[in-house]
């Protein structure tokens, strides 16, 4: 059979485990493989378990020392083969071996797709691969589809491009990215934006263990030592969040969001500007460039609702936007509108909670 | 820690439109963006990585070298440079350059930085606020063929043949020790970065391109001709060059629309989903009806 196009997948780690965002673009990766199969007609029709199956193959690159047991986790969750550099030298992510090891890779086998999770290291590798391979890259998308591009110029159409869907220019716009003459088309991605698809265990594929060759210019960097903090924060499950933004003013009215969480449950989230502004720490942060959420109740407090800031948080089931100005952007996804300032109505909303809760409990 | 070895830096910065503080004057009816009412500013974490290297100079002598690529008003923030303590600056500017991606970029400051010569480190903002890409200084690195050090929230140590950097990374932090000339991206929250001081903006207020000759006799009409403007400032050294791409001998196939892998497919307006939504008065039974509302649906328990 033809030789299989590869729509690789960056598999970031940590401690023995793999960092979900690597997983749910495995699962965007399964997705984008189906289609283009579907989509090009292949003579192999079935998606199936099989890796042989499709003319697009889901590749997980995993480098790192002793990791070889995260690799089934990888094609339980979609892909059929999993590249692994295991050696020492990449026992921690270290920008230039990790590098040399996709860069020669890549030129060895010629991936169509090389997606790469939104992370401190994932923005740090993927531009240093993509320059090395001269090929496009396209940060923190916030959709991946695939389909033709016209070049009039050209008079030409470039078939089965990936469609790498970001928000644009600071404002109410959004971009369609292709890169129709270089390969691979690479693009990275936030954790949460795309689903982590259920595990598999049945699924099976092939382990492939590759010798990385290194040079002596790739150990210019060592890591001394590193410390792992983990987030207290959990925006991501959170069921209810409110959150806050450039319209809450100061650290005191920040603190009644605080307050409206704790009474609902939730944990508070922030808008770019509340962070920069200092009022809380950027791991609060929901947005394209923060956490993309979900939950059952989003609360924004004096927040525009830019749509960077929207593209995190649109999914939620219900949402409430407070803002003294009518016209903000974010009443137009809002079910719930209330005009008014956030200083006044939160605590309104804290009121009648308590006042229920109370009611509730002499009741009972 | 003293070093007497004089640490060279070169900084890239890049003037973007204040997207920070979008406001509903700047939005539009129809959805799109008054680009004219953004005003363009440094950006900020550029000003960290200025900071930096001015913190080095401070520290261990040296010098620090300026280069953006942009527009003819670009000039803007290195005159700012100047007034921050740079002792040199250098504007990419060249229609050629127009329309590049963070790669094609990349290739434009790479040449640029090796017509300077001699450097021990070049430092950049993680990420400019216009785009959020962090991707152009590790894609320079590269084709320097120099390590780099991204999310870099302070210097430890530099040494005559190394540096130790602290990286603020989400989960944590790490301390790396990399060889000299390397690459360091810079975090928002590594420093403060120095106000322009009055000094230096006094001395070095008439710094400008050739491009700003026109404005600059318009401003002081006793001089009569740009020659006469050229003369003054190379005399008191206030001349900004500009270089363009022929002068940093890059290939227009490598620069600019041309040298950028990625395109603009389309652009989409976003077109808001009208969700059922209901306006509720900031008033006690306003707000009681609501959450009588998200009680009954079990949305609030």
């Amino acid at each position: 059979m033809a030789e299989q196009k590869g729509i690789w997948v960056f598999i970031e780690h940590d401690d023995d485990r793999i960092a979900d965002v690597s997983l749910e673009l495995v699962g965007k990766a399964r997705e984008l493989a189906n289609r283009l199969d579907g989509a090009s007609g292949g003579t192999h029709a079935s998606g199936g378990m099989d890796a042989s199956s499709g003319t697009h193959e889901v590749v997980g690159l995993l480098c790192g020392h002793d990791v070889e047991a995260l690799a089934q986790e990888v094609i339980h969750h979609g892909a059929d083969r999993v590249l692994l550099a295991d050696h020492e030298a990449l026992a921690l992510y270290r920008t230039l071996p990790y590098a040399r090891v996709a860069i020669e890779e890549a030129r060895r086998r010629k991936p169509e797709i090389f997606l790469i999770g939104g992370t401190p290291n994932g923005r740090d590798f993927a531009p240093r691969v993509a320059s090395a391979l001269r090929c496009g890259l396209t940060a923190d998308c916030t959709d991946l589809q695939v389909g033709d591009y016209y070049v009039r110029k050209e008079d030409r159409t470039y078939e089965d491009l990936l469609f790498q869907i970001r928000p644009a220019f600071g404002g109410n716009l959004v971009a369609t990215i292709v890169n129709p003459k270089t390969r691979p088309q690479m693009a990275t991605v936030r954790e949460g934006v795309m689903r982590k698809p259920a595990a598999d265990g049945k699924r099976t594929g092939v382990v492939e263990k590759i010798n990385p060759v290194f040079e002596p210019g790739d150990f210019a960097l060592e890591v001394l030592s590193r410390q792992v903090r983990r987030s207290t924060v959990k925006l991501k499950d959170a069921t209810v969040i409110v959150a806050g933004g450039a319209g809450i003013d100061g650290p005191d009215e920040f603190a009644l969001l605080r307050d409206l969480a704790n009474l609902l449950g939730g944990e508070v989230g922030a808008s770019r500007a509340a962070v920069d502004a200092g009022m809380i720490d950027r791991a609060h942060q929901v947005g394209q460039t923060g956490t993309t959420v979900r939950p059952r109740l989003y609360i924004a407090a004096g927040i525009s609702g830019a749509i960077q800031h929207r593209a995190g948080m649109d999914q939620s089931s219900k949402i409430i936007a407070i803002n003294t100005d009518p016209a903000a952007p974010m009443f137009q996804i809002a079910h719930y509108r209330i005009v008014g300032d956030a200083a006044e109505v939160l605590p309104l909303i804290i009121k009648t909670l308590r006042e229920r809760s109370i009611a509730q409990g002499e009741a009972e | 820690m003293t070093d007497p070895r004089p640490i060279d830096s070169v900084v890239l910065v890049k003037q973007v439109p204040d997207t920070h503080h979008l406001t509903g004057e700047v939005m539009t009816k129809d959805g799109t963006m008054n680009r004219n009412a953004l005003p363009a500013i440094f950006n900020p974490e550029d000003l960290n990585a200025l900071e930096m290297a001015l913190q080095l100079k401070d520290r261990h002598g040296g010098t620090v070298t300026v280069i953006t690529m942009g527009p003819p008003k670009a000039a803007n923030i290195l005159r700012e440079s100047l007034w921050r303590g740079a002792d040199r600056v250098v504007l990419l500017t060249d229609r050629k350059f127009a329309g590049a991606d963070t790669l094609a970029t990349s290739v434009a400051l790479q040449k640029a930085i090796e017509k300077l010569g001699r450097y021990d480190l070049v430092l950049a903002g993680r990420q400019a606020i216009d785009g959020d890409t962090a991707q152009v200084g590790p894609q320079t690195a590269e084709k320097l063929r120099i390590p780099q050090i991204t999310y870099v929230e302070s210097v430890i140590e530099i040494g005559p043949t190394h540096v130790i950097a602290e990286r603020a990374l989400d989960s944590g932090s790490e301390i790396v020790r990399c060889t000299l000339p390397c690459l360091l991206t810079v975090v928002g929250s590594a420093n403060t970065p120095r106000p322009a001081s009055v000094r230096r903006q006094m001395e070095r207020k008439l710094a400008a391109t050739p491009n700003e000759y026109a404005t600059l006799r318009a401003q002081w009409p006793e001089f009569e001709t740009d020659e006469a403007v050229e003369a003054y400032l190379a005399k008191h050294d206030l001349k900004i060059p500009v270089w363009t791409a022929e002068d940093i001998g890059a290939t227009e196939a490598s620069i600019g629309l041309a040298g950028s892998p990625t395109q603009v497919h389309k652009i989409n307006f976003v077109v808001l989903e009208s969700t059922e939504s209901k306006t509720v008065a900031p008033t006690p039974e306003g707000i009681a009806a609501m959450i009588a509302e998200l009680v009954h649906e079990y949305i609030v328990g």
